[in-house]
């Protein structure tokens, strides 16, 4: 996807951000907000204990380097992981800034009274000059061109151009007008252009703007459940390793009596607190909330709002996506893909025909067939001089059809002088009056015509010189890649459906070359509900996209919703997500985003259990090196576990500890970012991720571990 | 020099093992089919109960059985003096020591603080502990089969009848399987009588006092049920509990025969045979890994002694194979019956066989037990590998949410728990330190090995501590309890948790729960969970005592 470069740049951070973010790692470390996160209490404990120790070693005189620096390296792990939850915050809290600025109260003309637009007189209702805060769902309120909206709200009069840049980001303005599916206007966008009569739905406080900015804040984030699930087990593995630790406690009191050493030399407290904070899992417990967050941030890059953490969690368990086939699967708007002629023309001179009739024609369909027709026969316009000289006929709803006459004998030889092209009655008509078509022709044309209207494209007849020459298509056409995208989605195990109002027949055609697995046709907002309630029985989880009032339904129901900002009020409330683009495809990235964040959670996990294993080697031989000396050698046996010949007891756990403290701020931006992510199947997935993280995790310590002991050793350190 | 016989004996011994599992399983699966048999109505009309059971119904059935059964062993305990069958007119037990033994044999562990010929009748031995090593291996067996409905069930609550699993496993597998295993030993000479015990003069001219009893039948059910209490204190390196190497074949194929099968039995029951299979190759992977480990640390030699081999404690009879051998499965399957001392083992043979029961005894574990130990691992790795592969994570078709994590972590991790808590206090106290018979890593060694047996339910002993005080006595017997129920009804919560979710249907995101790469990370994952937690303490336990030995 073209998202790519995009998240790249905006991966950058200000100068401002990272300030911001470093002065609240300090503030975070106020114990209350630690105790939202076991794991890091834990460590939080940890240090104050280490710091008491190191602060009787100074008021006794004794030796304090190693107890001072293992100390010091405790409170960087806080710091670092405080720091990622800080500048994942960051943005959100930035982008909330600048959207608190549309949240400013701004006047409001209230209508009192308010009749409806045909309502007549002046006298119908009164305009009151009230602030937005005084308003409340149901009140109705006039806004001019160059005013504010002050709430949300539908429109019930009117049509104009708004300017939502505040909330999209979008500097084009888009229309809003009353009835139909664009009908929702947002608090603190602007009316560019004409005058809007809105009713109010929302009240102060509790509209789209502010779930918006508590949104980005991260202020109403509410652990997800698969949060919930995670942090059971990491802290539960945290509770075993401070019991592994205490223990060892006992253990080694018993050993070094056996060994005839000073007891509580070997396990002291600050070397045990070190070994604990190496063995919880402070990696995946430091960057918890970081990779929850930047997942929603993601989104909201994406121009997609998130109402909850649960629906970007949801949306990567989506295996059933519906999609709407107009904008999403076809382009929605129609072009010419053929050139059908009657018999005595042939295609060239249809086609010919055809594009002189669409030369001026300024629409979308217009521009196809011109398109087409040079595509296909290397027409070009500069051969003829006379274009200029032509009279354009321009569509009507009276006469159907459109075209061109040219003055006759200012063009090359073979070139028709008058055509028009339009629905294929009006054209028979246009051509009967003038009482050359025979009714064989005219038949011929018929027939063809059904027949392409049956496969769900539309028939285009073309009149030249009085002459009916053929049938041109215009057919809804497929995205390009949009094939290539659904094998994407089949390969990652889901599902898509394709939902449109054509009959069966036509929407067979469409979803085989579009390359879906199944549709609905000939589809009511009742079916699509049926149809995702259906599917939530067989156990799927369903992903819609949708716009209409009729969609509100279905968007509820469905698993993850996602709602077109464009869209109307009752689709944005029902569903979980708006997008703000308004993009049918974006469901997709969607699911994308949803997957990314589970994967990047699990692969941390992975990656900060399969750390132990080189920890253990670091601090366990350092630590007991001194037991069970015998006479005449300088370490006992269990010096041998020091496999990565670490150079003395004190640098190697000085060495672990600094590692599981760098290895928080060297994951950070893979945490914001999320693990690489390819629509492949889940054993590949699984397989690459488990060598990345699971291998490389305990890898990477072991050589990580055995750089920072060369480095602590060479710049005297210890 | 002996090497080739070893391993040639052991892997004749595999072989044979590997053969019966096919048959055994198809066998434990008919037993336990859903639909009703004839034998049901047995259950009916002594509980009056025989339909279905959702798992608080299940659990407090199993639990009120399982009270009652250490209560009434117990009482038969204490009060074995007054009771018939006692030619000997041994007393009663002390309280601590009785409820010790009623507990160790009601949670299938069969810990022994005593020596059956000098403290138990006949009476104790056949009705109290005989019973219990019965009923609870077919206990092991009905939560491994309510586990299997709860995965199989759709939106249900129906986890099976308590009464109708027991009825089924004790009638229908271990009776008939034990008269059998009785026979074949009593034709190789293990005693079966009701003698009092026999005065003989030595060729020496010292005078001996050979005990007798039912030994016979109490054997064949210690080994097939994976109890392991020996009916001598000497457990089966008694001759005459274990005369020949025919029985001490017979009894190590005991050992094995239902914990091998109980894996693919599950799948069966499950309905999903490939994760059977699966778990069955994991832990077939781990026992070989185990063995072969065991078998080099033993074929290497003392290096003290020029190399030797570790002879000190081994049953001579046999040698270092077949105590190898019966000293990894008898703590793989957490049945805790020897043929040798677990203290003579070199001291990373004697590490192995601490893992192996502080994995939780999942290496085909106890008859039913090992199965469903494994699978809470199994929760734990597919809740991380699902998180992985970028779905919330499911597993057999069921979503696999904060409340399976909570229960399957109190499921794996208790024991640990239990096991490292009580060790530290043990080596922590005056009463505790007393009982060791070696001092350094070596007495550290019994203490963990103690309290990973009876946390694990496994039964053996290292040898060396003095285990019937009784501070010993109460701390194994929380162990005993603990280590038992306290991964039953996690096992049971999260089966009625599984019946009720809706099952989702498999699609190309879906991880699938068999297959090699689950075997890897299933295994990946009890090992490192294992090794994590104990580590430190192996360390200082037998990891240095093989360095020191190996300098």
């Amino acid at each position: 996807m073209s998202v790519q470069p995009d998240v790249k740049k905006q991966m950058a951070f200000n100068q401002d951000m990272i300030f911001r973010a470093v002065g609240e790692s300090f503030t975070k470390l106020n114990p209350a907000h630690q105790l939202r996160n076991p794991v890091m209490f834990v460590v939080l404990l940890g240090s104050l204990v280490c710091s008491v120790i190191v602060a009787l070693d100074l008021a006794f005189g004794r030796a304090v380097s190693f107890n001072l620096q293992v100390t010091l390296w405790l409170w960087f792990t806080l710091l670092f992981a405080n720091f990622a939850e800080a500048l994942a915050e960051g943005r959100g809290k930035a982008q909330a800034d600048s959207l608190k600025k549309s949240r400013k109260d701004v006047p409001a003309r209230k209508l009192i009274g308010y009749q409806g637009p045909h309502a007549q007189g002046l006298a119908a209702h009164t305009e009151v000059m009230v602030t937005s805060k005084d308003l409340h769902a149901g009140d109705v309120v006039l806004v001019m061109a160059g005013e504010t909206i002050p709430l949300d709200g539908e429109v019930i009069e009117g049509v104009a151009s708004v300017d939502e840049s505040a909330i999209t980001g979008e500097s084009a303005a888009v229309i809003r007008e009353s009835g139909g599916d664009r009908s929702a206007v947002t608090g603190g966008t602007r009316v560019a252009s004409d005058r809007l009569v809105i009713r109010i739905t929302s009240e102060p406080g509790a509209a789209f703007l502010d779930r918006m900015i508590s949104m980005v804040e991260g202020a109403s984030r509410k652990p997800t459940p698969n949060e919930v699930a995670l942090g059971i087990l990491l802290v539960s593995l945290t509770a075993v390793f401070v019991l592994a630790v205490v223990t060892l406690k006992a253990f080694s009191i018993y050993s070094e009596k056996a060994s005839g050493i000073l007891v509580g030399t070997t396990a002291t407290i600050p070397i045990l607190v070190a070994l604990l904070v190496c063995l919880i899992p402070t990696t995946i417990g430091g960057l918890l909330s970081a990779i929850g967050i930047s997942g929603i941030d993601r989104l909201i890059r994406k121009n997609v709002l998130a109402m909850s953490g649960k629906a970007v969690e949801a949306s990567g368990d989506i295996d059933v996506l519906l999609l709407d086939k107009t904008g999403t699967i076809t382009h929605g708007n129609r072009r010419a893909s053929q050139f059908l002629s009657l018999p005595g023309s042939n295609e060239n001179t249809l086609a010919r025909a055809a594009w002189l009739a669409s030369m001026a024609d300024e629409t979308p369909e217009g521009r196809s067939i011109v398109a087409l027709a040079e595509e296909c026969f290397r027409f070009d316009a500069k051969d003829i001089e006379s274009l200029r000289s032509g009279v354009f006929v321009p569509f009507s709803a009276q006469t159907r059809m459109s075209g061109i006459d040219i003055p006759a004998g200012t063009l090359p030889q073979g070139f028709p002088s008058s055509v028009r092209k339009g629905a294929v009655d009006a054209i028979l008509k246009h051509a009967a009056t003038q009482g050359i078509v025979s009714l064989e022709a005219a038949a011929q044309a018929r027939t063809m015509a059904d027949h392409v209207a049956k496969q769900g494209a539309t028939p285009l007849a073309v009149l030249a010189d009085g002459k009916v020459l053929g049938i041109l298509v215009l057919k809804d056409i497929v995205k390009e890649g949009i094939k290539e995208r659904f094998a994407q989605l089949r390969r990652m195990g889901i599902r898509t459906v394709m939902i449109t109002g054509d009959n069966p027949l036509t929407a067979a055609s469409i979803a085989a070359e579009a390359g879906v697995d199944d549709f609905v046709a000939e589809a009511t907002p009742e079916t699509k509900l049926a149809r995702i309630r259906d599917e939530q029985v067989k156990g799927h989880m369903v992903g819609m996209i949708g716009d209409g009032t009729n969609d509100a339904p279905a968007l509820a129901q469905a698993d993850v919703g996602v709602a077109m900002n464009t869209g109307t009020q009752a689709a944005r409330e029902a569903g979980n997500m708006v997008d703000l683009d308004s993009n049918p495809t974006k469901l997709i990235e969607i699911v994308e985003t949803g997957k990314q964040l589970l994967m990047t959670r699990g692969a941390l996990t992975t990656f900060s259990i399969a750390n132990d294993v080189a920890k253990y080697f670091a601090i366990i031989p350092a630590m007991f090196a001194a037991l069970y000396v015998t006479a005449g050698e300088k370490e006992g046996p269990l010096a041998a576990l020091n496999v990565m010949r670490l150079t003395s007891p004190e640098s190697a756990i000085l060495s672990a500890v600094v590692f599981n403290a760098l290895i928080i701020v060297l994951l950070i931006p893979l945490a914001l970012r999320g693990v690489k992510y390819e629509a492949l199947g889940a054993s590949t997935v699984l397989r690459r991720n488990m060598a990345i993280y699971g291998l490389g995790g305990i890898v990477v310590p072991f050589v990580g571990i055995k750089v920072i002991d060369v480095l602590l050793v060479g710049l005297g350190l210890i | 020099m002996n090497s080739f016989f070893d391993i040639a004996h052991v892997v004749l011994f595999l072989a044979v093992a590997f053969v019966t599992v096919p048959f055994v399983s198809k066998w434990l699966s008919w037993t336990f089919r859903p639909e009703p048999m004839r034998i049901d109505s047995f259950a009916n009309v002594i509980i009056g109960s025989r339909g279905g059971q959702d798992w608080k119904a299940y659990a407090g059935a199993l639990m009120a059985f399982n009270c009652l059964g250490i209560v009434v062993l117990l009482a038969i305990l204490m009060l074995q003096s007054h009771l018939p069958f006692n030619p000997q007119g041994l007393p009663g037990l002390p309280f601590d020591l009785a409820l010790n033994t009623a507990i160790s044999f009601v949670t299938n562990t069969n810990w022994q603080a005593y020596s059956g010929e000098s403290t138990l009748s006949f009476f104790s031995q056949m009705f109290g502990l005989g019973t219990q090593n019965f009923v609870s291996a077919a206990v092991g067996f009905g939560v491994m089969c309510a586990l299997a409905r709860g995965i199989r069930s759709r939106q249900s609550s129906d986890l099976g009848n308590f009464w109708v699993d027991l009825t089924r496993g004790t009638c229908l597998i271990l009776l008939p399987l034990a008269a059998l295993w009785t026979l074949i030993l009593v034709s190789q000479g293990v005693i079966q009588n009701f003698s009092a015990y026999v005065d003989v003069n030595t060729l020496e001219g010292a005078k001996q006092t050979l005990p007798m009893g039912p030994a016979a039948s109490q054997i064949a059910i210690k080994q097939l049920g994976t109890n392991g209490g020996g009916f001598f204190g000497l457990n089966s390196a008694h001759p005459f509990e274990n005369p020949t190497f025919f029985s001490n074949f017979v009894q190590v194929l005991g050992i094995v025969l239902l914990p091998l099968a109980a894996p693919l039995a599950f799948g069966e029951l499950a309905g999903n045979r490939r994760h059977g299979r699966t778990l069955f190759t994991v832990m077939g992977v781990l026992l070989l890994g185990a063995l072969g480990f065991s078998l080099w640390s033993e074929l290497q030699g003392n290096p003290i002694f020029g190399g030797a081999p570790f002879l000190e404690g081994k049953e001579l009879r046999f040698g270092i194979g077949h105590s190898v051998l019966w000293g990894t499965v008898t703590t793989a399957t957490s049945n805790g019956s020897v043929n040798a001392m677990m203290s003579s083992l070199s001291p990373l043979a004697g590490g192995i066989a601490m893992f192996q029961m502080m994995l939780g005894e999942i290496i085909y574990g106890g008859v039913g037990s090992g199965v469903y130990g494994l699978f809470l691992y199994a929760i734990l790795t597919v809740f991380i590998a699902g998180l992985m592969v970028g779905r919330s994570p499911e597993f057999l078709g069921k979503k696999i949410e904060a409340p399976e994590i909570k229960l399957a972590v109190i499921g794996v991790l208790l024991p640990s728990v239990l096991i490292l808590g009580s060790s530290a206090i043990a080596v922590m106290s005056e009463a505790g330190l007393k009982s060791l018979a070696h001092q350094g890593p070596h007495g550290l060694s019994e203490v963990l090995y103690a309290f990973s047996s009876a946390a694990g339910n496994n039964g053996s002993s290292f040898g060396g501590l003095t285990s019937n005080t009784p501070f010993y006595n109460n701390m194994l017997s929380c162990a005993l309890f603990f280590g038992r129920f306290g991964v039953i009804l996690p096992v049971l919560g999260l089966a009625g948790l599984l019946a009720r979710k809706k099952a989702l249907p498999e699609s190309a995101g879906t991880f699938p729960a068999h297959g090699p790469l689950f075997g890897t990370l299933l295994l990946s994952v009890a090992l490192i969970v294992g090794a994590l937690t104990f580590l430190p303490a192996l360390v200082l336990g037998p990891i240095v005592e093989h360095l020191m030995l190996f300098k």
